[in-house]
């Protein structure tokens, strides 16, 4: 009995020491998710919080800028100005009607800090062959830009 | 040849159905021309995907642009070494790949077991068949890849159509690890199906003893070996192709590919237990099962695209089957356990906290752990939505703060685990095995404190990487000296020779010492330093020991794509060292850009350099350079372990003889020492 106890304190120790370290690993990066509508109905502390926000780029809006890139970012009819400070190159996915993903804070005037970038191209290679092609490209083009913009594919969100 | 390929598809579902059902009624009634048919049944929806595999690969090289999937994955253009990898560039054919490199496993398998093991390969056969008709399900039904280019008229009438020229493939695919890379991962991938299939044939079959596990070991280890190889080789794709400076990023396909690779790590540690003390058997099949689970789970994560990740190419709805197959499995499971549970029970209970069971008790429960946070972090946006309707992601944050401790724990357990004795260890074999490694390392933890190393981790790994190494090294020396001592042939001879007696062991170590590497490599990250310049033309830039000066640019109109080059040259320690040359493409039928970074790579440090696009102040070309100390150890540790993997699938060679016999056990205490331990392990081998 002893010898079980002793490798029960062992295990214990072990996954409690990992458990309070993904606490707090947890606790430095959780961003939420939003859609860019959603960012408008947001409030007091839930503003501060990091959070990803998925939509299409607008066409000619990214302008490179010393220090920092702006863009519109546009999803279900509004637009959100950005602008991305972090200091890894942006994707070279990250063209005008792409798919971006941006992670970071709304700023005070309105413009959201990006500090990560992801973009995907908008799949026009997928999209090209017409109407009934492989896997069916116009339903997967329409989930991926509910997907993309804000993750609230329904196929998802309903289970 | 789409029309032979989907036909091939089709047949091979209903053979593989027959397989199917055919091996359930020949377990039942026994009858052995049932078994024989059920088998040959397997076997010919193994060919008949190979065939199908083939005709698509023949519509790729044959530029048929009538077929959906040829179109948005290659073009005229498209060299022959990537139209074998527009294979697998989609979603359909990526799953076609599947089958295939599934069909391959299971027909050696149905092959090599043919005459051999009769009461369990029946159960074994209607497995692997299940596996199949899942997958071929997809291939038939719901991803087919050869889908006709056409669109409805006004009259409702399909309209075939054929393009004169294809999309191309993804520039991010164009490069040569991108051929080699997901056929590793997929090979890792469905490789685990085969000791997924033994174990619960056995379970259900409740076939005696542990030979499955002798059946499956060299299986489960060549499917390690490519999910260890898919794993690195997609680091190194990330480090090389998309610029960031990094070859890791907790991105949720790479989670993917990590989680079977932990839980078959546990489960190639933890079988030793039960082959040696009858111990840890519900955990064992658990942890195949789990394995499996993996796999079917990071195919799914890759293919469905449910946590938005830069690999997600393909979003769409095949994501309820996978959920669907991944219920049946756990079922299945579920049910097979509850049945026979009572054959699953352990003959011995763990003695000591010191000794080799309880080390391997500790190595699997971290990798779980590590699995288990991996996993709920890489799941965590689906499931908080379900629980508090926010979605919220985790980023590297959490995955390096749980992960590192566990990789540093682990590392330790590497050193020690395989020189604890079974069942107890003596405090005296504790001095005689650790005393001089651990004294070796934490000397070279004081040099490095006196060089200035101030990273508590990268200090901590340093110390154990010179640790375990040591450990490996002085279990070389003493067997190798044991078989000097006998033969008279050199210390290196001698070391080969004893690997050659044990393979299994000593490959073991081998594999040891390429995640010593592995980790050393890791280690360096912290060390990572990076500049970015705006560059005139003779401006330089000075990182580290190097200096970087841009001599011009060019432009380099290639078959597929257009390459905007920087020159650069790189002065070491002020003397002209060598000539970089970090690209941008431009891909003309996709409008895609590319960027090719140049790496110049040496045990100490990379130099790693990217043309980071034009600035929009000063319209210079921007230099982003980084240096990354000690990155090619990582993919140096990773050829160790593969060739550490080889050496231990290698059967043993029989010269033991010349260590046994009567005169053995007197002639040195070391020899006694490597004796029992050599009988014991060569018993299953």
């Amino acid at each position: 009995m002893k010898k079980q106890s002793k490798f029960g304190v062992g295990i214990f120790v072990i996954v409690a020491a990992l458990g309070f370290l993904a606490w707090l690993g947890y606790g430095e990066s959780k961003t939420y998710y939003h859609t860019i509508a959603e960012l408008e109905t947001l409030k007091g502390s839930s503003l501060s919080q990091r959070m990803r926000i998925g939509g299409t780029v607008a066409p000619g809006s990214i302008h490179h800028l010393s220090g920092r890139v702006d863009f519109v970012l546009e999803g279900e009819g509004k637009t959100l100005p950005v602008s991305y400070i972090g200091t890894d190159p942006l994707p070279d996915t990250f063209i005008d009607k792409s798919q971006a993903l941006v992670e970071g804070r709304p700023g005070p005037d309105g413009r959201f800090v990006a500090e990560v970038v992801q973009a995907k191209c908008a799949s026009k290679y997928e999209a090209a062959p017409g109407g009934k092609s492989g896997a069916a490209p116009s339903p997967t083009e329409r989930s991926q830009m509910q997907g993309v913009g804000g993750h609230r594919a329904p196929g998802i969100s309903g289970g | 040849m789409d029309v032979f390929g989907s036909f091939a598809l089709v047949l091979a579902f209903v053979c593989a159905v027959y397989a199917f059902g055919g091996g359930i009624a020949a377990i039942v009634t026994r009858h052995p021309l049932l078994i024989k048919s059920a088998r040959q049944a397997g076997i010919a929806t193994c060919c008949l995907i190979f065939l199908a595999t083939f005709s698509l690969e023949y519509l790729f090289f044959s530029d048929n642009f009538s077929i959906a999937y040829v179109v948005s994955h290659s073009n005229r253009d498209l060299s022959t070494f990537y139209k074998i990898a527009a294979l697998w560039s989609g979603q359909e054919g990526s799953l076609l790949f599947w089958s295939f490199l599934l069909s391959i496993y299971v027909f050696s398998v149905l092959l090599t077991y043919r005459n051999k093991n009769g009461e369990l390969m029946p159960y074994v056969g209607v497995v692997m068949a299940g596996v199949q008709i899942f997958f071929l399900t997809l291939n038939n039904f719901v991803a087919s890849p050869f889908k006709a280019l056409a669109s409805p008229g006004a009259d409702g009438v399909m309209n075939y159509v054929a393009r004169t020229d294809g999309n191309g493939l993804t520039p991010l695919l164009q490069y040569p690890e991108m051929v080699i890379h997901p056929p590793n991962l997929y090979s890792g991938y469905t490789g685990f199906t085969i000791p997924f299939a033994f174990a619960l044939g056995a379970l259900l079959a409740r076939y005696p003893g542990e030979k499955w596990i002798h059946l499956t070991r060299k299986w489960t280890m060549i499917a390690w070996m490519f999910q260890s190889m898919g794993i690195l080789l997609g680091a190194h794709w990330a480090y090389a192709v998309l610029g960031w400076g990094g070859y890791w990023g907790w991105d949720p396909v790479e989670n993917a590919s990590f989680l079977p690779w932990l839980t078959g790590t546990a489960f190639l540690h933890s079988v030793m237990m039960q082959e040696k003390r009858g111990m840890m058997k519900v955990w064992n099949v658990w942890l195949v099962f789990i394995t499996f689970l993996m796999c079917i789970l990071g195919t799914f994560l890759t293919r469905s695209g449910v946590v938005s990740s830069v690999h997600a190419f393909a979003r769409s709805s095949i994501g309820a089957w996978f959920v669907g197959f991944l219920s049946v499995i756990i079922l299945v499971c579920l049910g097979a356990y509850l049945k026979n549970r009572d054959y699953l029970k352990s003959e011995n209970q763990l003695d000591s906290i010191v000794s080799r069971e309880s080390s391997f008790l500790f190595n699997n429960l971290i990798l779980l752990v590590s699995c288990v946070a991996i996993l709920s972090g890489t799941l965590f946006p689906v499931f908080s939505e379900w629980i508090t309707g926010d979605r919220i992601s985790v980023g590297a944050p959490f995955f390096n703060k749980v992960n590192i401790p566990i990789g540093l724990l682990l590392l330790f357990l590497t050193g020690v685990g395989p020189l604890l004795a079974w069942r107890k260890t003596s405090t005296d074999s504790l001095k005689r095995n650790f005393g001089w490694p651990l004294a070796i390392g934490l000397v070279a933890g004081v040099i490095a404190l006196l060089f200035g190393f101030r990273q508590i981790y990268s200090w901590i790994c340093l110390v154990l990487c010179v640790f375990v190494a040591s450990t490996v090294g002085m279990e070389f020396y003493r067997g190798a000296k044991v078989i000097r001592a006998r033969t008279g042939a050199s210390l290196v001879a001698s070391a080969v020779e004893l690997t050659m007696r044990n393979t299994r062991r000593y490959g073991g170590y081998v594999v040891h010492v390429g995640m010593v590497f592995v980790f050393i490599g890791l280690a360096g990250a912290a060390f990572n330093r990076d500049l970015q310049k705006d560059m005139r033309q003779g401006d330089t830039l000075k990182i580290g020991p190097y200096t970087l000066v841009l001599q011009g640019f060019d432009t380099k109109p290639e078959k597929n794509y257009t390459a905007q080059r920087l020159l650069v040259e790189v002065l070491e320690d002020n003397k002209p060292t060598m000539m970089l040359y970090p690209e941008k493409r431009r891909f003309s039928t996709t409008e895609e850009n590319g960027t090719m970074v140049a790496i110049h790579s040496t045990l100490q440090e990379d130099l790693y350099v990217v043309y980071a696009g034009t600035s929009p102040d000063t319209q210079l070309p921007v230099i982003h350079a980084y240096l990354n100390p000690l990155v090619k150890w990582i993919w140096f540790g990773g050829v160790v372990v593969v060739l550490g993997t080889l050496v231990a699938l290698l059967p043993n060679r029989r010269a033991v003889l010349v260590l046994s016999g009567a005169q053995q056990p007197a002639a040195q205490p070391l020899a006694r020492e490597l004796a029992p331990s050599v009988s014991l392990r060569e018993r299953h081998d």
